[in-house]
Parts: structure tokens; sequence; C-alpha cells
């Protein structure tokens, strides 16, 4: 049969689509938890400039006009960092330099009490900056001290780097848990996919009923047009049956109804030549009825050669049926039709077949026998289930046996016997179907075998 | 200062600074491809050891040891940092700074205890705690004073006796003088009372570690305040004389720090003095020298030393500086 | 023998009657299955020949439903499907055995003779002639008290001659009789079955006459 075409797969865009927004969710965790930190981190860093500044102003004094600012220990103390962030600052009074690097500019938006952070550069290193002033109040003049503290971010970024490890890590396996998750949920959702195709595979070749098993609300649609397209198809193959069985009714009435006036006038008729002619309508009727036949047995075949309806037989009974039924033929020939062999052959194929195969080889070994010759059935299990079917006709033309089988030969020496020529055809393409074989061969002292094994 | 500076240079320049060193000494001078230039207020006898021990594993590298004052060696330094590829200072605070205004090359191969290093730049070296040390003939039948308190007290019950014999760092002028007189300052009031009986007893002032034992050894004084008992250690003729003493009621403990010039031409060979420096330094050897082990212990009593931090540079601030030094000299320089 | 034939092809049921006629039975002809049904309810028949595909049903209900009621005259299916399957349906609701249209003649005799020597135990269709006892069902011949075992050929050439004696058959006509239509007969066979018979009823008082260029003659009293 041909596989569908097959574009894409629902698993794996379902995964992938998962997989992706997992990943884009990774992603944003990650940088919304890294942003976070930034802040968090710049926050932390900047608290301690202004405390530490704070601390700084408010040793701030003027002591006989002039200022005078006690260091405290601890304003620079505060700022030891793991990463030993290094400190530059200068103390300014209203705008003139004090004391400290005279490289580190104040803000002047930072006059007047205010404070201010900015981001800056010192002997070669990144710095957050932060200026803050004190008005003080001497006895006769108001002066300003100003002070700017800028640090390096070494720890801070350090930190950020480690936090930003710890994000990566979290998003990491987020993401992880969410691809495992994604997993799952495909495998899940494409599982009740697998179990209506299974369901369908396991289905015989005859059963067209309707799916009744619950399945997801998306799946009704599907399981709805697959009982649809089924309900038709029932519908189709039995009309096709149907068909087949009445165009052998239709072909057969009117011939059965001329051979039977043909047959009755033969008798009336004395002269010679009217008889011939009269011979000669019978034999092609006989001819095309019998062609007719074999066509649509051959269609009914292929027609059910797909899908085998495999019951357990036994090919005994199955021969022995057919013996019976065409002894009366063969008695009027004085033939004889036996059956030897195993008592029982036990086997699983389609009985409706078998049945016409085996009929049909019966048929041509009857065909080629000559009068009060002998027919022989023989049924075997071993090596591998076969019925042989031998009479003491003429035998297969040696030169044509592997030809014979085709649709429509006949072997050269049958140009008087009445036949289409299909019957080997037939029981080759049902010992196929079965995954069988047919064999041709002459016997020793004349007559041929032909043996089907499944 | 800039301007204060630039006037001093100019001064030192013209009268031949450049030669004026209280030491130089050259190791491994003849078959050494590479000369490594070290700027070090330790005296060269104390490093000669450990120098010889590295250019003996390194014969390709020569040493050119030149010894300064620790005030010295920052002016130096600043002004021409690429004519020195190690400076070595017992003075923290300054070679902090040094550090801070980015003069220093981070090392990133030298493997230390993150409590010894800062930025990874300035490594220390030695654990050294600053000592009362006195000459015994002064205390013959006395107690020994155990403490900043006790001697305070053994000062004022026998004035007649230490009057004018009496010695210690004359902070203007020594970098580690300031360091241990700012970070006893910052440890307790008794600084300042035991520095006002001092100055009521006419305090000597030295510029230099050397010169205080010279004249505690032949009894000029008889009493040195925060001298370097590793200096007081090394002379072998002072072993009968004198004793050392570390104060038990607050330790002020310096660590000998070096770091490589941001200016160096020989990157390579510095980083591998300073890693041999700080291990030879930090586990003790067969035939160790003579400087004092990097230790965070001292007679199996918790010593911290002062911490490396940013901290430090409080006191080199000019406000604060000038500050300081108006109460040590109102307090000590009782005219 | 007393036949019912269920045909609605007037065409076909004809030549079947004239047929079944001239071989000496008695046929009556249904062309429905309403008509079946009353001939079987009027008349003891000893063989049916059944249609499948009739105007006012199926066949094979027909069958089954007769079945049901006790009734066991043989049923032999005239079909003209082709289907197998068809065939042994048939066969499960009670048919005897059936007859694929279009059929030989001889075909369908050989099946009757065959359906009714099984089914005929007990019944007595045997014609005492000239000394000798025949029971063309059976298939039996008794010459002078002796059993006789005959071939198929000679047993239906017998039969023939029995049904008409004194009449003449051309050796075409008996040919045509004895071997179906695709056999290659030669004159000299039906010599040879002709020579068989005249040596089995040799003991009686029938005899076989040939009649030189007309045929042959079977005289009861030769």
């Amino acid at each position: 049969m041909d596989s569908p075409g097959v574009s894409g797969s629902l698993r794996n865009q379902l995964a992938l689509t998962l997989i992706g927004g997992a990943a884009v969710l990774a992603l944003l965790l990650f940088f919304a938890v890294r942003s976070y930190a930034v802040q968090v981190a710049q926050q932390g860093q900047n608290n301690i400039l202004e405390a530490s500044v704070t601390s700084m102003l408010d040793a701030a004094a003027i002591r006989d006009g002039r200022i005078e600012l006690d260091l405290p220990y601890a304003a620079f103390s505060m700022l030891a960092t793991p990463a030993d962030d290094r400190v530059f600052y200068a103390i300014l009074q209203d705008g003139v330099h004090l004391s400290g690097y005279e490289d580190l500019a104040f803000s002047q938006g930072a006059t007047g009490g205010n404070l201010m952070f900015e981001i800056g550069e010192m002997r070669g290193g990144a710095v957050q900056k932060i200026s803050a002033s004190r008005t003080l109040i001497g006895a006769n003049n108001r002066t300003e001290v100003q002070i700017v503290l800028a640090q390096t971010q070494d720890a801070l970024s350090e930190t950020l780097d480690q936090i930003s490890r710890n994000a990566a890590l979290l998003g990491l396996g987020f993401f992880g848990l969410a691809a495992a998750l994604s997993f799952w949920a495909t495998s899940a959702t494409i599982g009740q996919l697998g179990k209506l195709t299974s369901s369908v595979t396991r289905r015989g070749p005859q059963d067209l009923s309707p799916f009744t098993k619950p399945v997801p609300r998306e799946m009704a649609p599907l399981v709805t047009s697959l009982n649809s397209l089924m309900g038709r198809l029932d519908q189709s193959l039995s009309r096709s049956e149907d068909f087949i069985a009445e165009a052998a009714h239709r072909v057969r009435t009117p011939l059965a109804t001329v051979r039977s006036y043909a047959e009755a006038t033969l008798q009336r008729v004395d002269k010679e030549e009217n008889r011939e002619a009269m011979r000669s309508m019978v034999k092609a009727i006989d001819e095309s009825s019998r062609a007719a036949g074999q066509l649509l047995d051959h269609a009914m075949i292929t027609f059910r050669a797909d899908h085998l309806e495999r019951e357990e037989i036994d090919l005994v009974v199955v021969a022995r049926e057919l013996v019976l039924r065409l002894t009366p033929i063969a008695d009027m020939k004085d033939l004889s039709l036996t059956l030897r062999g195993d008592p029982h052959v036990p086997y699983s194929g389609d009985l409706v077949l078998i049945q016409n195969a085996v009929r049909n080889l019966i048929d041509n070994a009857m065909k080629y026998s000559p009068a009060e010759g002998a027919i022989e059935v023989a049924v075997a299990l071993h090596p591998r289930p076969q019925i042989r079917v031998c009479d003491r006709g003429p035998g297969f033309p040696t030169d044509e046996i592997e030809a014979l089988t085709t649709r429509f030969r006949r072997g050269a020496n049958a140009a008087n016997t009445i036949g289409s020529g299909l019957g080997l055809t037939i029981a080759r393409e049902v010992a196929q179907a079965h995954g069988g074989q047919i064999e041709l061969a002459n016997q020793e002292g004349g007559g041929a075998c032909v043996t089907l094994s499944f | 200062m800039r301007y204060l500076i630039v006037l001093v240079l100019v001064c030192l320049g013209s009268t031949g600074w450049a030669q004026n060193w209280e030491d130089r000494q050259v190791f491994n001078d003849t078959d050494a491809a590479t000369t490594l230039r070290i700027i070090s207020s330790t005296d060269t006898d104390l490093f000669a050891p450990l120098i010889d021990t590295f250019v003996a594993r390194n014969p390709d590298i020569a040493i050119e040891y030149l010894v300064t004052g620790t005030a010295d060696i920052d002016l130096r330094f600043r002004n021409t940092p690429e004519a020195f590829d190690i400076a070595i200072s017992s003075a923290m605070d300054l070679q902090l700074k040094l550090v801070n205004d980015g003069y220093a090359l981070p090392l990133e191969n030298v493997a230390h205890l993150p409590w010894a290093e800062w930025r990874q730049s300035l490594f220390a070296f030695t654990s050294e705690p600053a000592a009362i040390v006195i000459n015994r003939a002064a205390f013959d039948g006395m107690a020994i004073p155990q403490s900043r308190q006790e001697l305070i007290e053994a000062l004022r019950a026998r004035p007649d006796v230490f009057r004018n014999r009496v010695g210690t760092y004359d902070v203007r002028q020594s970098g580690l003088g300031y360091l241990f007189a700012t970070q006893d300052a910052r440890a307790s009031e008794t600084f300042w009372r035991l520095m006002e009986v001092m100055g009521g007893l006419d305090v000597r002032l030295y510029c230099c570690s050397g010169d205080m034992i010279d004249d505690l050894t032949d009894g000029t004084i008889a009493v040195a305040y925060n001298v370097l008992g590793s200096y007081a250690e090394a002379r072998a003729e002072s072993q009968s004389t004198l004793e050392i003493i570390l104060p038990s009621d607050f330790p002020t403990t310096m660590m000998r720090t070096a770091f490589v010039s941001r200016a160096t031409k020989k990157p390579q060979t510095a980083a591998q003095f300073i890693q041999f420096l700080v291990s030879y330094q930090s586990s003790p050897v067969d035939g160790a020298g003579l400087l004092p082990l990097l230790s965070e212990k001292e007679n199996g009593a918790e010593r911290r030393a002062i911490a490396l931090e940013p901290a430090l540079m409080t006191f080199l601030d000019r406000l604060k500086r000038n500050k300081f030094l108006s109460e040590w000299e109102s307090a000590l320089i009782q005219k | 023998m007393k036949f019912l034939l269920v045909e609605d092809n007037r065409d076909l049921a004809n030549a079947i009657v004239s047929r079944m006629e001239m071989s000496g039975h008695v046929i009556d002809h249904a062309k429905k299955l309403e008509d079946a049904s009353g001939f079987v309810a009027t008349g003891e028949y000893d063989l049916i020949l059944l249609d499948i595909m009739l105007p006012d049903g199926d066949g094979r209900a027909f069958l089954q439903q007769h079945r049901a009621s006790d009734f066991d005259t043989p049923v032999i299916i005239l079909t003209a499907r082709s289907q197998v399957s068809d065939r042994i349906g048939s066969l499960d609701l009670g048919a005897d055995d059936y007859v694929t249209k279009p059929f030989d003649h001889a075909e369908l005799e050989a099946r009757c003779r065959a359906v009714l020597r099984r089914r005929a135990g007990n019944t007595k269709t045997a014609i005492e002639i000239g000394g000798i006892m025949f029971d063309p069902v059976a298939g039996n011949l008794i010459v002078r008290g002796k059993a006789v075992t005959l071939r198929n050929r000679e047993l239906r050439l017998l039969e023939l001659f029995l049904n008409a004696p004194g009449q003449i058959f051309s050796k075409s006509k008996l040919a045509d009789r004895l071997f179906s239509y695709d056999d290659d007969v030669s004159e000299n066979a039906i010599e040879v079955y002709i020579g068989r018979l005249r040596k089995h009823l040799q003991p009686s008082t029938l005899s076989i006459t040939t009649l030189r260029g007309l045929g042959y003659r079977l005289d009861l009293d030769g």
C-alpha cells in the first residue's frame, strides 16, 4: 500500500513549540532576575556610599572660621568589599579643593544639601560616584562643605556575575524541566492519536463499524469523519460485491436460456450440419460463460486479496467438500476423483479464496484428464500446509511451465479445451495472497501436478 | 600639594637626590640577564637571605635593592613609577594608597591569603607587632611593665630616671611611626595619656627604628615605644641588654607589603619574585630568613594585623593628618 | 420422478421442462415463490429445483422458511451468482446441491441423480423389463438375478434407451448426450459403449440393434 505523503511531524511541531516557548520564558526569566539583581546590587552600593558620605559630612565643623573635617575611620571602613574596591574622595569648601583627590569633580547638582549619584571614570576604572554637600553656619559666615565619594564596581560586577550564573542555572533548570514536561505532554497528546491508529490497524478487513470509544474533544471531528468515511466505504464495498454478483446474474441467466434452447434444439434436429452449428454454439456459450465466471471470480479475489478474511480451517475438510461436490461431474466423464493425505491440516486462511483456487485446479484436471482417468487430490501438513492436484492428462509443456500461471495464458496443447486460462492465475494469486506459492510439475508416466502451498 | 611635591623634587633633583639612598646593593650582579629594581624600607641585612635564596634559584635574575624611608618611597614612587619594578614598605597606609591610586599591577597568578592581599596587587609578607623595648638596666629590680597603662605608671613613678630617656618615632617624618600612632589612637585613649606623659618627660623623637635601638642599646634612652621588635631582635649584641615587650592591652601589628609597579617592563619576573616572597614568608622552611613570617597568630594568641582596607587612607587625608599632628604635637612637645 | 421447478425466466424454465420430460420425468413449473408454496402444499415432489432471484423474494429465504417446518424434500439451487460464499450459504440453509447457470443439462441430471441417490434410501425407483431390474437413481442393474456394475456413461446410455424403446438414436445424438461439448469424441467411442452395454444385456431379452447409417435402437424382445 502507498504511504501517505508526510509533511512535518505533529509531535515535533508540538514539542518544538513548547520547548521554544520554554526557552523564551527561560531567557525572560534570566534577564528579569539579572536586571532585578543589578538594581538591587546598585542600590546596595548606593546606600553604603550615601551612609559613608553622610558620616563624612557629619564630621565637618567650623572652628575659628575654618572648616575642620575629622574624617571618621568608619567612613572608608564601611566601603571595604570582598573584591577590594578602590575608593576615591574629595573634600571641597564652596568649590575650593581642601583634601583628597583633586581630579575627582564635584557634581554641581549636589550643592545646597543635595545628593547626586553619577557614573564616572577614575584612574582607569569605572566608578559609582556620589556628591553631597552640607551647609555649615559659623559665627558670622555661611559656608558649604562638599564631598565627592567614588568607588569602583568590582565587587558589584562579581556579585552580578555570580547572580547571572545562578540566574542562568535557574533558567537552564527551568528550561530542562519545561522541556521534560513538553516531551511528556507531547507524548501524552500524540499517544491519543497512536491509540486511535492502533485501534484502526487492529480491525479486521470487514469491520467497518464506527468507533465508539471516547476520545479527547479535539479528536472527535477526526473520528466523526473517519466513521462517516467508513460508513460510505462499507456501502460502496457492499455495492461492489452486489455489483459483481448482479453482473454475473445478468450475464449468466440469458446464457443459460440460450444454452438450454440450443441443447433442446440439438435433440430435435437431425441434419448433421445443423447439429454441428448447434454444438459450436453450445461450446461458445460454455466458453464465454466460463470466461465470465472466472473473470468475476478473479475480480472477487483481487478485491479480497488486500484484506484476507482469515479463519481457522481444515484444508482436508475444504478438499473433501470440493471432491464431493465435483464427483457427479467427474462421474459423467467416468473419471475417478480421490482424496488422500493427512487426516487434519489446520490452517488459518481465507476459506472463500482457497475453495475457489482448489476448485479451479480440479476443474482444470478434469478438463485435461483422458476418459476413465484418475484424478488425485492430496492434502499434506509438511513441510508446509499444501494441497496437490494431479491428473493423468498430457501434462504441461515443459517449456511453458513458468509462463503458464500468467493471466490468460493457456498451454499449447489445450487448443480443444474450454477455459479462459484464468484458473492457474487465480490459484497463484490466492497462494500469494496467503504468502504461499504455486508449483507446476509433470508426473513421471504422464500427467500434471499442481501444488498449492501456503 | 602637587606644587609642594614639584618643589621638593626640584630641590632634591638638583642636589643629586637620585644617588641619595640609605643603602644600595646589587645581588647576582655578574651573570644575570634581567635586573629587578626594588625600592624598600627594610634594611638590606634583614632582606638579604631571602634575596640570596631567590637569585640562587633564578641565576638569570639580578636584583638591585634600594633602601630608603617609607615616606620617601611614597614620594619617589609617585614621581617615577617606571624607575622601580617592586615597592616594599612597612607603611601599609601609603602602600595601600599607591595601589588605590592605580600604581600597582594586579598579579592574577599569585595565590595568597585573602586577608593578606588587596586587589590582588598588594601582598603582605610579614606580621610585625609594635613593641615597647626597654633597657634592662633602667628597670633593675623593678617590675617590667607589660602594657601601656603599666608603662605610664612606671614612667610617672620615676620621672627623674626617665627624663629625656624615652624615645619614640617622630610621626611627622616616619611613615611607619605615623601608622602605629594613628592605629594606637584609634584603639584607645591610653595612647594620648602615654603621649602626654612622654611629652612631660622630654621625649626624644627618631626618624627610624635603627637609631632608636642604637640609643637604647648604649643606654642613651631607657624606653622605646612602638619600635619594631624584629629590628631589636636582629641585633645580636642587644640580646642581653634589651627586653622586647608586646603590650598586653591591645596589639598593633603591622604587615610589610609589596607590589609590582604598573609601569614595570618585567611584569613576569616581578610577579615571579612576589610569588617567591609570599610563599617564602608564609610557610616556615629550614633556614628561613631574618624577617618575621606572615602569621595570623602571635605566641598562640589571636593577633589580627592592621587590616588592608581603604580605611587606611583615612589618616592620610590632609585635614585629618593636620588635625592629628597638631594634637600629637600639643601632647608630646610641651614647650 | 416428480420435480418442481421454481424459475422466473420463462425461456429457461421451458427449456428445463422439455429436457426433463424428454428424460421421462414429471415436472411442475412455478414462476414465483407464492406459486411454489402452493405447489409444495398440494403435491409430493421428489426434488425441487429452486432459483434464487425471484420476483417476489429470495429463494434462500423460502428454503430456510420451509426447512424450519419439517420440509425435507431435496432441493437443488439454480444460481447465477459466482461467489463461493453464496454457494456455501445455500448449502448451510438446507440445500442439497447447487448448479451454476448456465449449466450443462447433463450436469444438472447428474446432480439430481446424485442427490436422489443420497436421499432416497427407501424409495423404490427400479424398473423391471425383459429380465433386467434397473434402478437409474441408485445406478443398479441386475440381469437375470446377477448384479452388474455399470460405468456412468453405460448407465446413462441404458437409461436413454429404456426411456424410449424402439426409438432410433443416431451416433451423434448419443454422443451429445454422453459427452460434454468440449470432449473430443470419435464415433468409435460410441461403438465402444454400445458394445459394452450389449455385453451386459446379453443374458436378457433386451438387445441393441444397429441400423446402418441411422443409428441404434433398443428392442425389448430381441
